[in-house]
C-alpha cells in the first residue's frame, strides 16, 4: 500500500495554473527526487504536501487519509528548509525541543528524543549554542535534527544543500544517504536542482516540467529509458543530442536516416506504420564512437571547439542553423581533433528515437508537450 | 528687501562660508602651516592628516560645545547658587529645598507612572497595531491612520484631547465626545482632568495616541524583516497564531522593541507641553519638567528649576546611553 498518493492535484494562483493533472504514488519507505528546471512547481508541489500551501484541485493522501484540509502539523511531515529557517534566539537544544512542547510531550521524552537525534546527527557538543554561531553545515544538521525528533511518516527537504560550498555539499550529501539507510521506514521527498544529487540520492526522481510530471522513474531508467525528449535532455550532463531524421526501415530494429547524410540503427522497436516517419534520434555524448572514414556513421561534422578534461574529451560540433551544437565524449584524451571532420556512430542500444517529442518506447503513454527547454 | 530674497541670502551666505571655511582651513595648513615641501615634506604632510579631522570636526564640535554643553554647566552652576543672595554658592541647598516640597514628589511620583504606563502601552498597541495591519488588505490606510497624530504637536494634541475631555455644566449639550458619551448613556457629566491620580491616566493616552503610531511604523519594518521560513517552520512544527507571534516573532524583533521602548521612555521622562497645555499640574498631575518650569520661568527661582532640570538630566541619562547602545547593536 502506498503511503502517500497523490491524485490529480492541481495548485493555480487565481488564474496561473502552476501545476496540474499531477499524480502520483509513493511508497512507504522511499525517497522520491523532485527535479526540474527553475519555476517548474517543484517547491509548490512540496509545500502542497507540507500543508503550507494550499491545494486548489486533486486530492493528496497520507497513509490512506485524505490530508487536504488538514493542518501541516497533524499530516505526520517534517520539512527541511532550503535557508534552514532555524529559530534564531533558540539555542540548538530549544530548536529541536520547540515542536514537542507545543505538542505538550512529557520532559522525559523529549529529552530522549533530542539526545537521540543528538547522536545520529553529531550535534552533542552544539547543542547550548545559538543558531548564528553555527557553520552552514552545522546548521543544515540542525534542521535535519529539528525534524527527526519530531519521528514523522514523511520528511521533505526543499534543496536543503543549495546554500553549502561544493566540498560540504558533497559530505552533507552522503551524511543524508546514511540517515536515510538508519531509517529505512521513513519515507523522504526532496527537492533538488542538482542532477547528482537526483541520481546518487533518489529510489525513483519525478521530472516535473510545464506544470505537470514529465517522467517518474529510477534514476537509470530516466537515464537509459527517458520518456520524451525533454527527460532525455534534462537528465545527464552535457545533455542527449537530438538529430532529425527519417524512419527508413521498421521491425524489432528501426533504421533512420539522419539529415546530413548519416544513418542510424536503433534498437527500439517500430512498427510499419511508422514507416516514414519524422522523427529525432537521440544519442548522449558518451555515447557516441568515433568510426573511420568509409564505415557506417550516424553523424560527421568539424569540430569547432574540443575540451579535454583529462579522463574525456569533449567535442563541440560547427552547429549547423540554429541548433545547438552537436556534442561528443570521446573516453581519453584526443589532441588536435579541432578542425578536423568527425565522425561518430553508436551501439544500437544507446540510440533513442522521438517521435512528436515522445519516445517509441512509450508509445502507449499519452504524450505529453512540454515546451520548455530542458537548458 | 523681500523676506524671500533675504531668506535665500541668509542660505548663501550660510554655505558660502561653511564651504569657504572648510576650503581656506585646508589650504592654509596644506600651504602654509605644513607645507609639503621642503626637508620635512614627509612628516609635514603626517602632523596635517593628524590635524585635518579636528579643524573640519571644529564648527560642530563649537556649536554644540556653545548649545549643548555650555548650558549643561550652566544649569549645573546655577542648582549649586542662590537668587536671594546675589547667586552665592549654596551647595546643595536647592535641592534639599527641593526635596522637602511635596510638589516635587508629586511629581516625582506621576513621571514614574508615566515612565511605567506611556512606554509599555505604546509599544504594546504599536505592536499590535503592526501585526494586524500587515495580515489586511487596508493596512496602508489604517497605518497612515494610526500614524497621523505623528505629525501633531504635542501642545495640539493637548488641546485636541482637552476638547475630548471638555464638560458643560449639566443642563447644556455636551461638546466633549466623552461627556456626550457618557451623556448618551444616561450618566451626569464629569469633570474629567480634575479627578486626581486618574487623570494621569487621561494624560497619558494622549502621548500614548502620539506614540502608538511610531512604535507600529517601526516594529512593522521588524516584523517584515522575520524571515518567513521560520514562521513555516513554526506551523510545520503545529505552533497556532498565538504561540508564533510570542515565541517566534516577539523574540526576533525584541531588541527592536527594546530600542522603541526607550525611545518612548525618554520623551515621556521629558514630557512637558501635554501637562502643560491640559492642566498645567493642577489636581496633582504635575511632572518634573512643568515643575521645573513653574520654578525657572514663573516663580522666577532659577536655582531651584535649575536643580530640577538636573534632576530630569540625571534620569535621562543612562536610558539614553542605553538607547543608543541598543540601536548601535541593532544596525550591526
Ligand atoms: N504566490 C504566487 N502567485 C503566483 N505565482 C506564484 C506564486 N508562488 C509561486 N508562483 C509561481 O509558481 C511557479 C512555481 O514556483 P516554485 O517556487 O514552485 O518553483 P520551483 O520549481 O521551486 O523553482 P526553483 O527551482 O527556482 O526553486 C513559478 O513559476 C512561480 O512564478
Ligand atoms: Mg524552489
Amino acid at each position: 500500500m502506498a503511503d502517500l498518493v497523490l491524485t490529480d492535484v492541481a495548485k493555480s494562483y487565481g488564474s496561473v495554473n502552476v501545476l496540474k493533472h499531477i499524480d502520483l504514488d509513493i511508497s512507504k519507505g522511499e525517497l522520491i527526487v523532485f527535479v526540474g528546471p527553475s519555476g517548474c512547481g517543484k517547491s509548490t508541489l512540496l509545500r502542497m504536501i507540507a500543508g503550507l500551501e494550499k491545494i486548489t484541485g486533486g486530492e493528496l493522501q497520507i497513509d490512506g487519509m485524505v490530508v487536504n484540509d488538514v493542518p501541516p502539523s497533524e499530516r505526520g511531515i517534517a520539512m527541511v528548509f532550503q535557508s534552514y529557517a532555524l529559530y534564531p534566539h533558540m539555542t540548538v537544544r530549544e530548536n529541536m525541543q520547540f515542536a514537542l512542547k507545543i505538542a505538550r510531550m512529557p520532559k522525559a521524552e523529549i529529552d530522549e528524543r533530542v539526545e537521540k537525534a543528538a547522536r545520529i546527527l553529531q550535534l552533542h557538543n552544539l547543542l547550548d549554542r545559538l543558531p548564528k554561531a553555527l557553520s552552514g553545515g552545522q546548521r543544515q544538521r540542525v534542521a535535519i535534527g529539528r525534524s527527526i525528533v519530531r519521528d514523522p511518516k514523511v520528511y521533505l527537504f526543499d534543496e536543503p544543500l543549495s546554500n553549502l560550498d561544493a566540498a560540504l555539499r558533497v559530505a552533507t550529501r552522503i551524511e543524508i544517504a546514511q540517515l536515510k539507510e538508519a531509517m529505512p521506514d521513513s519515507t523522504m521527498i526532496y527537492v533538488t536542482h542538482d542532477q547528482v544529487e537526483a541520481m546518487t540520492l533518489a529510489s525513483r526522481i519525478v521530472v516535473l516540467a510545464g506544470g505537470g510530471i514529465a517522467q517518474v522513474g529510477s534514476p537509470l531508467e530516466l537515464y537509459e529509458r527517458p520518456e520524451n525528449e525533454f527527460v532525455a535532455q534534462f537528465i545527464g550532463s552535457p545533455a542527449m543530442n537530438l538529430l532529425a531524421g527519417e524512419i527508413t526501415a521498421t521491425g524489432d530494429r528501426t533504421t533512420i536516416a539522419v539529415e546530413g547524410g548519416g544513418t542510424a540503427v536503433s534498437g527500439v522497436p517500430s512498427l510499419a506504420g511508422d514507416m516514414g516517419k519524422k522523427v529525432n534520434i537521440g544519442i548522449r555524448p558518451e555515447d557516441f564512437v568515433e568510426t573511420a572514414e568509409g564505415a557506417e556513421h550516424i553523424f560527421s561534422g568539424r569540430v569547432n571547439i574540443t575540451e579535454a578534461l583529462g579522463e574525456v574529451t569533449l567535442l563541440y560540433f560547427e552547429p549547423k542553423g540554429g541548433d545547438d551544437p552537436v556534442i561528443g565524449k570521446l573516453q581519453g584524451i584526443h589532441k588536435g581533433l579541432r578542425g578536423q571532420t568527425v565522425r561518430l556512430s553508436a551501439d544500437p542500444a544507446k540510440v533513442h528515437v522521438f517521435h512528436d517529442t515522445q519516445s517509441l518506447l512509450y508509445r502507449d503513454r499519452p504524450v505529453k508537450r512540454i515546451t520548455t527547454k530542458a537548458h | 528687501m523681500n523676506p524671500a530674497l533675504q531668506g535665500l541670502l541668509t542660505i548663501a551666505i550660510g554655505v558660502g562660508a561653511c564651504v569657504g571655511y572648510f576650503y581656506f582651513a585646508n589650504q592654509i595648513l596644506d600651504k602654509v602651516i605644513f607645507p609639503a615641501r621642503g626637508p620635512n615634506a614627509g612628516r609635514n604632510i603626517n602632523r596635517a592628516n593628524h590635524i585635518r579631522p579636528w579643524l573640519f570636526l571644529f564648527p560642530a564640535i563649537f556649536a554644540l560645545g556653545l548649545y549643548l554643553a555650555y548650558p549643561v554647566v550652566e544649569t549645573l552652576r546655577l542648582s549649586l547658587s542662590d537668587r536671594e543672595q546675589g547667586g552665592a554658592f549654596v551647595g546643595l541647598d536647592n535641592y534639599s529645598q527641593m526635596m522637602s516640597e511635596p510638589k516635587f514628589w508629586e511629581a516625582m511620583r506621576n513621571n514614574m507612572l508615566w515612565l511605567i504606563v506611556v512606554p509599555a502601552m505604546s509599544t504594546a498597541f504599536g505592536l499590535l497595531a503592526a501585526q494586524l495591519t500587515d495580515r489586511i488588505g487596508w493596512g496602508n490606510i489604517a497605518k497612515s491612520l494610526i500614524f497621523m497624530p505623528m505629525a501633531i504637536s504635542f501642545v495640539g494634541a493637548g488641546v485636541i484631547w482637552k476638547l475630548v475631555y471638555e464638560t458643560r455644566p449639566d443642563d447644556i449639550a455636551q461638546i466633549g465626545v466623552l461627556n456626550a458619551i457618557l451623556a448618551g448613556l444616561g450618566g451626569a457629566p464629569q469633570t474629567w482632568l480634575t479627578i486626581p491620580f486618574w487623570n494621569n491616566f487621561f494624560l497619558m493616552i494622549v502621548l500614548v495616541w502620539i506614540q502608538t503610531g511610531f512604535a507600529m511604523v517601526i516594529l512593522s519594518a521588524a516584523l517584515r524583516g522575520i524571515p518567513e521560513e521560520t514562521v513555516e517552520a513554526a506551523i510545520v512544527d503545529g505552533a497556532n497564531p498565538f504561540q508564533i507571534f510570542f515565541k517566534i516573532k516577539v523574540p526576533q524583533i525584541m531588541p527592536t522593541i527594546v530600542v522603541v521602548w526607550t525611545t518612548i521612555t525618554l520623551t515621556v521622562l521629558k514630557i512637558f507641553d501635554i501637562v502643560f497645555a491640559m492642566t498645567n499640574g493642577q489636581w496633582e498631575t504635575q511632572v518634573l519638567a512643568n515643575y521645573m518650569y513653574d520654578k525657572l520661568f514663573r516663580a522666577g527661582d532659577w536655582g531651584v528649576g535649575s536643580a530640577a532640570a538636573i534632576i530630569i538630566m540625571l534620569l535621562v541619562s543612562p536610558i539614553l546611553v542605553w538607547n543608543v547602545h541598543n540601536a548601535r547593536k541593532e544596525m550591526r
